[in-house]
């Protein structure tokens, strides 16, 4: 039923238009642009439910694939298909847009529809992203998507709000214009921009390096890694909840996803070359920056700089597998690095998102996101301060949540290659578990103190929307802490089929 | 006498664009001024008749005219219908602001027609004289339209300061076509091209020459260091006539790029393809950086404008067809936007009040979330971001630099796009997160106006989404 529906299109489609026409519902009435803003986000999500039922569990080939020429000068198609490793991907991403619309249901009274056709059609480019086989569709995606998260950022976001939507925009365009130099030149060697079609493309070693750094540059902005991180804390501490979240939980993901969609299969070489390289930048983010996350006042800081640290162990995850294939001689070990990986992308897409609303929330009843300004929350609020506990225990990797098996994976297959590289990334969960849990110490746990009575002593716990939005993450995060199954089967057919032509490539001299 | 006559048809749209301005002229000065409008009106239908002239005067085949001064190609109709659609444009967005301000007599229509003549010429040009008989009756008028406010000092200022370096450029030029003319012994592009081929010309010679010819060309360009003219003239001419400046001889500067330096020397490929290098790194690097500097918006787009041109002639340095055909695509683009940011310009003002500065498009969003939305579009396809027409102009052009195996430059060309993506932001950031300025009072237009600036603004996007008709027709043009 689902293979003759173009599933793809539908998905990427459905939020851009229902966004532009949110736009044009915000002109006289204003009441009606929140529920059909989350409607589009609802009905999306069911839409994408469709590609899981649909999914073929036993090939890694591509899925739901459409293909219409596009630009025919340039041989651009309209290419679009999911494996193993979009699908999750784009299903997180129709999943958390509907938070993001209730999240913002209540505090966004600036242009409500604006803000609501900004992430639908935010939404749309996300998943095209995800979808897209074309590089020069994933280009246009991956850029356009910029638009409205810079307007964002710029209009609803907090005082210093300009400088970070521009620096945002800037440093995000500046890493990603290399790796269009980069299609060109592939284009240029193969006549075509058909993401598969590079991938079998012979390189030599050469090339493939100046190519690896053009998606480096593109995509360690976007993960961010060390020490190309620099826009992030900015941008999430002034982006309003709604764009925090999305940051987080979606837009780290695509520049994670494009080291295993571009940088690994097309430069399988020069990876193995630079792979050392990878590990060390992934070690700085995951220690270092886990250390300068233990001294942050702004709760949003704090958990922008541990996001870091968490997107560190997925870079790593993605090139220790070299090592790990060269010490074990199999590419089961590596395998499990990879999956763990990927695990830590979709987990940490639920668990990131969810701290930056249990922020919000705070948020939006005393307007600061000081640590010092609060203290002792568990006395008025304490429905909301069990689901902070509760992310803020899965951030730190308590086993039984989702921030858990990612890790734990990572961890265990580093072991396979060095146990210094593993020792190091373990020692993350206790600094992780440092920075969480004195936040939430300080924030939620205590008595009142006695300058705060007036504002913490007065604050009012969570409504019915806020307590469904923070239910439905904390239910997720412990569905793949305890049963991770269906996650991991989704990914075994395309990692397998991933690895084998990564590690197997031939070489060009 | 009939060898001259042969193919007359093909040249029937200047005679038509000729005996309209004779036409207009009389119209202004006989018809009384209450029916002023007739003006404004003759001169559409001028410009709408020149245009089916064109479209029914095809040429089959290159086609050389009027003893082989004149030629009539693909790249000619397709350039002169680009100039009629920009013209057209031209006309409606300026009118209101021109009659607001006092300035909407007979002489701007008549002149703007004779630039829009010469422009024409000089597309068609197969002669060297031809070609400098086009491009000083488009430069002359466009002089004297830059002064069409008389009692503006700054505006006669901006006039002088054109008239005398378009004066010393075309002094050049035409040096250059002398030095070429001894090299050769002939003044037609195409017998210029052979003898060079040929290899029979002094080589020191033809190096003066096509350095004086390129000293010109980059003038009318106004690519660095050649520029000087372009902030001044673009902020002290009305904002009508900077609109004028900013879009139709822009494709009059491409047309006279292809028939010097491709018609007529593309033997000496080597040598102005290096020159172009210079003028456009140059010409990108100033034009990006100065720009995020200036506080005028019609300044800044001046000086986009310079990194603008720098960006077409990396299309053209690369010496191939797909090469030309890419910077074709840019310079049609970029007149394209240019000619909707300007509009927005006009837009904005209104009598008494020039919209002068970035600042005057504080909280557009708030006043008019339609008209900042379309600027929105506009400045995200000058920045080249996608999925806008500019992105694919950018992407064409980068695309033939990386396939000649300039990496370094086409790196140079994206780093400085970044680089200037910073102002066309700024100017995002002001309309969109600031708030509007106490006073500012509602935006007023005329239907047309509104049309064709929304039309303008929205062909920008809906291009973007589906470049392939116009490349497709920039490709078949060479």
């Amino acid at each position: 039923m689902f293979s003759e529906l173009p599933l793809l299109s539908l998905l990427i489609w459905l939020p851009i238009i229902g966004g532009i026409w949110v736009l044009t519902q915000g002109k006289d009435d204003e009441s009606s642009v929140r529920p059909i803003a989350l409607s589009v986000a609802l009905l999306t999500f069911i839409l994408s439910l469709g590609l899981y039922i649909g999914f073929d569990l036993e090939t890694a080939n591509m899925q739901f694939e459409e293909k219409h020429s596009w630009i025919s000068n340039f041989n651009i198609y309209y290419h679009l298909g999911v494996d193993g490793i979009s699908m999750p991907l784009i299903i997180l991403t129709s999943f958390i847009t509907i938070f993001v619309v209730l999240a913002g249901w209540e505090v966004i009274k600036d242009r409500p529809a604006q803000y609501m056709a900004a992430f639908l059609i935010m939404e749309g480019l996300m998943i095209g992203v995800f979808a897209a086989l074309d590089a020069m569709l994933f280009y246009v995606m991956w850029e356009a998507m910029l638009v409205p998260m810079f307007i964002i950022i710029g209009i609803w976001g907090g005082p210093n709000r300009v400088y970070a939507a521009i620096k945002f925009f800037l440093y995000t365009f500046l890493g990603s214009v290399l790796m269009l130099i980069a299609f060109l030149y592939l284009y240029h060697k193969s006549g075509s921009f058909s993401i598969l079609d590079y991938h079998q493309l012979p390189i030599a070693l050469d090339a493939q390096t100046f190519i690896f750094i053009a998606f480096l540059l593109a995509f360690a902005v976007k993960v961010p890694m060390w020490p190309v991180h620099t826009w992030l804390p900015d941008a999430h501490v002034e982006a309003p909840t709604g764009g925090s979240v999305v940051l987080a939980a979606i837009m780290l993901k695509l520049g994670t996803y494009g080291f295993l969609r571009f940088s690994l299969p097309i430069t399988p070489d020069a990876s193995e070359a630079l792979a050392g390289f990878m590990i060390a930048l992934s070690l700085i983010a995951i220690v270092y920056i886990g250390f300068v996350a233990l001294v942050q006042q702004d709760m949003k800081k704090l958990i922008a700089y541990s996001s870091i640290s968490h997107m560190g162990f997925v870079t790593l995850g993605f090139f220790i597998i070299f090592q790990i294939y060269q010490n074990t001689g199999s590419l089961s070990g590596a395998a499990m690095g990879m999956e763990g990986a990927m695990v830590q992308m979709i987990s940490h897409g639920f668990i990131s998102g969810a701290l930056f609303l249990c922020v919000g929330v705070l948020y939006d009843r005393l307007h600061s996101r000081e640590i010092s300004s609060y203290g002792g929350v568990a006395n008025t609020m304490p429905m909301f301060a069990m689901f902070a506990v509760l992310f803020a225990m899965s951030n730190a990797g308590l086993p039984g949540t989702s921030g858990f098996v990612g890790e734990f994976l990572v961890i265990l297959s580093s072991f396979q290659a060095n146990f210094w590289i593993a020792f190091a990334a373990a020692i993350t969960l206790i600094v992780g578990a440092a920075y969480t849990l004195w936040m939430i110490k300080r924030v939620v746990f205590g008595a009142i103190p006695a300058d705060k009575v007036e504002t913490v002593g007065k604050l009012k716990d969570i409504n019915g929307r806020e307590t469904f939005i923070l239910a439905s993450l904390a239910f997720m995060v412990l569905l793949f802490g305890i049963w991770p199954a269906p996650l991991l089967d989704v990914m075994h057919a395309s990692v397998d089929n991933l690895l084998n032509h990564v590690i197997n490539s031939p070489k060009l001299p | 006498m009939t060898a001259a006559l042969n193919h007359l048809h093909l040249f029937v749209p200047e005679i038509f664009v000729a005996s309209m301005i004779c036409i207009i002229l009389l119209v202004d000065a006989y018809v009384p001024k209450a029916i002023n409008a007739l003006t404004h009106q003759l001169s559409q239908a001028t410009v709408i008749g020149a245009a089916l002239l064109t479209l029914l005067n095809q040429p089959t085949e290159t086609t050389l005219l009027l003893h082989n001064t004149f030629v009539s190609d693909s790249l000619s109709v397709t350039l002169k219908m680009a100039m009629y659609v920009l013209m057209f444009g031209v006309f409606v967005y300026s009118r209101s602001y021109l009659q607001q301000r006092g300035l909407l007599k007979g002489e701007y229509y008549v002149l703007a027609l004779c630039a829009l003549l010469g422009m024409m010429v000089l597309a068609s040009a197969a002669h060297f004289l031809s070609l400098y008989m086009g491009l000083e009756l488009m430069a002359l008028s466009i002089y004297a339209l830059v002064a069409l406010n008389r009692d503006s000092a700054q505006s006669s200022e901006a006039a002088m300061k054109y008239f005398i370096l378009g004066a010393l450029a075309s002094g050049l030029l035409l040096y250059g076509i002398s030095m070429i003319y001894g090299a050769t012994g002939t003044l037609e592009l195409k017998a210029v091209s052979d003898v060079i081929a040929e290899g029979k010309a002094e080589s020191k010679l033809l190096l003066l020459g096509i350095t004086f010819i390129m000293v010109g060309l980059a003038f009318k360009l106004g690519v660095v260091p050649f520029h000087m003219w372009v902030p001044d003239i673009y902020q002290g001419s009305p904002t009508a006539i900077t609109l004028l400046i900013a879009s139709v001889p822009k494709i009059a500067g491409f047309a006279m790029l292809m028939r010097l330096l491709v018609d007529g020397m593309s033997g000496l490929h080597s040598t102005w393809g290096d020159m172009l290098i210079i003028l456009a790194v140059l010409s990108m690097a100033l034009g990006n950086i100065v720009a995020i500097a200036q506080t005028n918006i019609k300044r800044m787009l001046a000086y986009s404008t310079i990194s603008h041109m720098g960006f077409l002639s990396l299309g053209m340095l690369v010496g191939t067809n797909e090469g030309y055909a890419a910077a074709l695509f840019y310079t049609l683009v970029y007149a394209l936007m240019s000619l909707g940011g300007f509009g927005m310009i006009i837009l904005l003002s209104r009598s008494g009040f020039e919209a002068e500065n970035i600042e005057d498009f504080k909280g557009l969003n708030k006043r008019s979330p339609w008209y900042a939305f379309m600027m929105l579009i506009l400045m995200l396809s000058m920045a080249g971001v996608p999925p806008m027409l500019g992105f694919w102009a950018k992407l064409a052009v980068i695309s033939q630099i990386v396939n000649a195996h300039m990496y370094v430059l086409a790196v140079m060309a994206v780093l400085f796009s970044v680089i200037g993506m910073y102002y066309y932001l700024r100017i995002i950031k002001y309309m969109y997160f600031d708030a509007p300025a106490e006073n500012s009072p509602e935006i007023e237009a005329n239907t047309d106006m509104r049309w064709t600036l929304s039309l303008n603004a929205l062909a920008v996007l809906g291009l973007g989404l589906f470049p392939h008709t116009l490349l497709q027709l920039c490709q078949n043009s060479l």
